[in-house]
């Protein structure tokens, strides 16, 4: 008899877990299945029974496995995105990771992010409401009006509030001051990502920020070099054979290379381009006609369950 | 402290402390707290702050249901086992059994909750790996927490005076849910004008005020608490543990026990 009823908890339990797993699965492939049953925060304040706090996180940690999953699956489709940072900025309207990623996942154009500017914009002047005290909070709402919106005007104001606070970051009055000349856009960009390495500790946003930083610097090289190009071919009337020409026309000293080592290549029409595109995510510049910016692979969510 | 309440007290935390539904619940919170430190890394930039939210949410939600789960045998238990005859035939008055009943409780809360916060600290160490200042806020959280238990223990014990323990149980608990929302409840009373504003006005300020002793989200994010609400809410504690204590002195002295 117990050898029936050890062989019966074991394969029940096999079984069970059989069973789980393929619902799993099919929730993993059907995105319409997600859904966001209780969309007023007032209803879940109530339900919450004055614990928001421990609410808030749940829902910060179901917003960040929601944008994982549909970034990772590909599907474009955040539309859960915007309510549940609204709800979890409104349960706890103090949480400044909600809006500081929040909007970074809201923000960006699919596939880095779900395209809704509009939706970042509200939930950042939200969090600039609720926490007047947080530069990094104007940092964030200045950095969305300069990337997202080029306004310059509105991004020069958010940074010059930030500035103007107490507790606040160096950066800040010099960013204000360059929104405000529309000056210099590389070293604007490469201070705003920059502030950004400095002020967040999560090591993934931080390697984005790495990420842009040399994608600025490849940028900004290949924009110098082929400005190099042109005035040889000003001063010889002809394009360079190779970067060598350029060396012993004085233009550049030894070989420029790319930041992770490769040398630039010069090519016949005198474009420069980088050895390896997909070495280097995010640049704009040096790449073969016709391509896209490369984007850094997308990793799987650290859950697969959401709900 | 008189003798006689004292000794009751003393047996009652002895009674209380060897319940293993008590260690079942205890190690549950614990096991949160533990668990906590997995949730913050599911999620981006919230590592302190889910194991201060969860932490204390569990040892509150938990707490209060150890409150009204040993607070709630007033009088069925001693029933139950004979005892209470036993200790009422001794020069022991009838306001002195509840009353020390209450301490012993209360005394069992204090312990399990040390417990349970020891717990919660040790895991915001090890997310934090050192203290800061205002981790000292959680630990005013954690004296709200008790000041909360304290109220709970009383009104389960003012109810299991005159009631079934499941009963007391359920009264116990719905009143924890309308204290926890009392908040609303006055602000619905200041809108609320004629009779039923006035009703609304008295039961908003008769129902324990427990939105004002949770300050978890609050110490969460660093906030200091004002001396001043750490002054009132003892005050309030207090006062609203004696009222309820006092009712059930009042019904267990005129309650037949026969």
């Amino acid at each position: 008899m117990n050898l029936v009823a050890t062989a019966v908890l074991f394969l029940s339990l096999a079984g069970a877990m059989a069973t789980l797993y393929a619902m799993d699965h099919e929730r993993w492939n059907s995105a319409a299945q997600e859904s966001l049953y209780l969309r007023s925060p007032k209803v879940l304040r109530r339900l919450s029974l004055g614990y928001t706090g421990l609410l808030a996180d749940i829902y910060w940690t179901r917003a960040v496995q929601y944008f994982g999953e549909q970034h990772h699956a590909n599907s474009g489709d955040f539309r859960l995105l915007a309510p549940l940072l609204e709800v979890t900025t409104e349960l706890d309207p103090k949480l400044l990771p909600a809006y500081q990623f929040g909007a970074n996942f809201l923000a960006p154009k699919p596939p880095s992010g779900a395209g809704l500017p509009g939706a970042a914009l509200e939930l950042m002047l939200y969090g600039v409401a609720h926490n007047p005290d947080q530069w990094r909070l104007y940092y964030n709402l200045g950095f969305l009006y300069y990337i997202e919106f080029k306004d310059y005007a509105k991004a020069a104001e958010a940074f010059r509030q930030g500035a103007a606070l107490p507790v606040t970051n160096e950066f800040m009055p010099i960013l204000a001051a360059r929104m405000a000349q529309h000056a210099g856009e590389f070293d604007t960009a490469r201070m705003l990502w920059m502030t950004t390495y400095q002020s967040i500790k999560e090591p993934r946003i931080r390697e984005n920020a790495v990420e842009h930083l040399l994608a600025l610097q490849v940028d900004e090289e290949v924009t110098q070099l082929e400005h190099v190009v042109a005035k040889y071919r000003e001063q010889f009337g002809r394009l360079p054979g190779s970067m060598s020409d350029l060396e012993h026309a004085g233009f550049i000293r030894g070989m420029p290379a790319d930041p992770k080592g490769h040398p630039y290549q010069l090519m016949a029409d005198g474009r420069i381009e980088v050895a390896d595109p997909k070495d280097l995510y995010f640049i704009t510049k040096g790449l073969p006609p016709g391509t896209a910016p490369p984007q850094p692979p997308i990793e799987p969510p650290a859950t697969t369950d959401s709900k | 402290m008189n003798s006689r309440v004292g000794y009751v007290a003393f047996n009652t935390f002895r009674e209380a402390v060897r319940d293993r539904v008590l260690y079942n619940l205890i190690a549950f919170v614990l096991l949160l707290s533990g668990a906590a430190i997995l949730v913050g890394e599911v999620s981006i930039d919230i590592e302190r702050l889910v194991v201060v939210n969860l932490g204390l949410t569990a040892v509150s939600l938990f707490g209060v249901v150890i409150a009204i789960l040993i607070g709630i045998g007033l009088v069925s238990k001693e029933i139950d086992k004979r005892t209470l005859y036993t200790v009422l035939s001794r020069p022991v008055r009838r306001w002195e059994f509840v009353v020390g009943k209450f301490f012993g409780l209360t005394g069992t809360l204090v312990v399990n909750t040390f417990f349970m916060a020891l717990g919660v600290l040790l895991a915001l160490l090890y997310v934090a790996h050192k203290f800061e200042k205002m981790d000292a806020w959680v630990l005013v959280a954690l004296y709200f927490i008790v000041l909360q238990f304290l109220i709970v223990c009383a009104l389960a014990l003012f109810f299991s005076s005159f009631s079934t323990p499941l009963m007391s149980a359920v009264f116990t608990f719905a009143l924890f849910v309308i204290g926890s929302l009392s908040d609303d409840l006055r602000g619905f009373a200041r809108i609320t004008h004629g009779t039923a504003g006035g009703l609304a006005t008295a039961i908003a300020y008769l129902v324990p005020n427990f939105s004002a002793l949770n300050v978890i989200n609050q110490v969460a994010h660093g906030d200091a608490v004002p001396g001043r609400l750490i002054l009132y809410n003892t005050i309030y504690g207090l006062l609203y543990s004696a009222m309820a204590i006092s009712g059930a002195v009042l019904i267990f002295q005129r309650r037949d026990l026969k």
